[in-house]
């Protein structure tokens, strides 16, 4: 699940629950029709409502940021939470410098 | 090693039974008393073992996949995710980091979070045969933090 705000050329999307290949792809729509329709500066990921998370949420991650990347913005990875830093680390996504 | 607890779960390949996998293997290891982060890894490492499946091993069709889970006598969970799909040709290369075969935004990473979760990882297939993951993970009643 996911519910998203867009303020001061931000869009922010917050994330809830579990995220596998099974709930993966409607984030992914509804995040991607966002940021085509309103081109942010930034998007930001809010991982403080997610549960668990597997290599479904690091492609959704990635995804995102070749996504925002291409109407010009930034992808920023806020409030990951102690249970999904090892496959967040695992991932070598950090090497992005998303995350904050 | 003795086997002192054991279970057989067989489900459809559709991929909303993802979690049903995860926590069914989950809840049946709740015996042994793991820590939050030996239960996360699990559910982690099942959850990848599972979408494979229902991913690459039944692409276009639903399958059934099997899942034996069986604890020893010294914390040891031994995990079997078996399908009888179509197989892997080159188990090397798939079990490389970011390599996938899927366009569906996968990151590669399955084996490798496999591999990174639990304590052993081992892969048979055979072409149109099928696959079989086989993972083991051993508690040690710690947390990670004190290990």
């Amino acid at each position: 699940m996911v519910e998203t705000k867009f303020s001061d050329d931000v869009l922010t999307a917050k994330l809830y629950g579990e995220i596998d290949h099974h709930k993966a792809p409607s984030i992914r729509q509804k995040i991607d029709g966002q940021t085509e329709s309103l081109r942010p500066k930034e998007l930001h990921l809010d991982f403080s409502g997610v549960s668990f998370m597997d290599s479904s949420g690091i492609g959704l991650i990635m995804g995102r940021y070749r996504q925002v990347s291409l109407v010009g913005g930034k992808l920023k990875v806020i409030n990951v939470p102690k249970n999904l830093q090892k496959i967040i680390s695992l991932s070598g996504i950090d090497s992005l410098g998303v995350l904050k | 090693m003795k086997i002192v607890n054991e279970m057989n779960l067989n489900f459809e390949s559709r991929s909303y039974n993802e979690s049903f996998a995860r926590s069914a293997v989950s809840a049946f290891v709740l015996c042994l008393d793991p820590t939050i982060a030996e239960l996360s890894d699990i559910k982690t490492a099942v959850s990848e073992a599972v979408t494979n499946c229902i991913v690459h091993a039944y692409p276009d069709t639903i399958g059934t996949i099997y899942i034996n889970v069986r604890i020893t006598d010294q914390n040891r969970i031994i995990i079997k995710i078996r399908d009888k799909g179509v197989g892997i040709e080159n188990i090397k290369q798939a079990m490389e980091p970011l390599y996938t075969t899927s366009s569906d935004e996968r990151a590669g990473l399955g084996f490798a979070v496999m591999q990174s979760f639990t304590d052993k990882v081992k892969v048979r297939s055979k072409v149109g045969a099928g696959t079989t993951v086989t993972m083991e993970k051993i508690l040690y009643r710690t947390s990670y933090d004190k290990r």
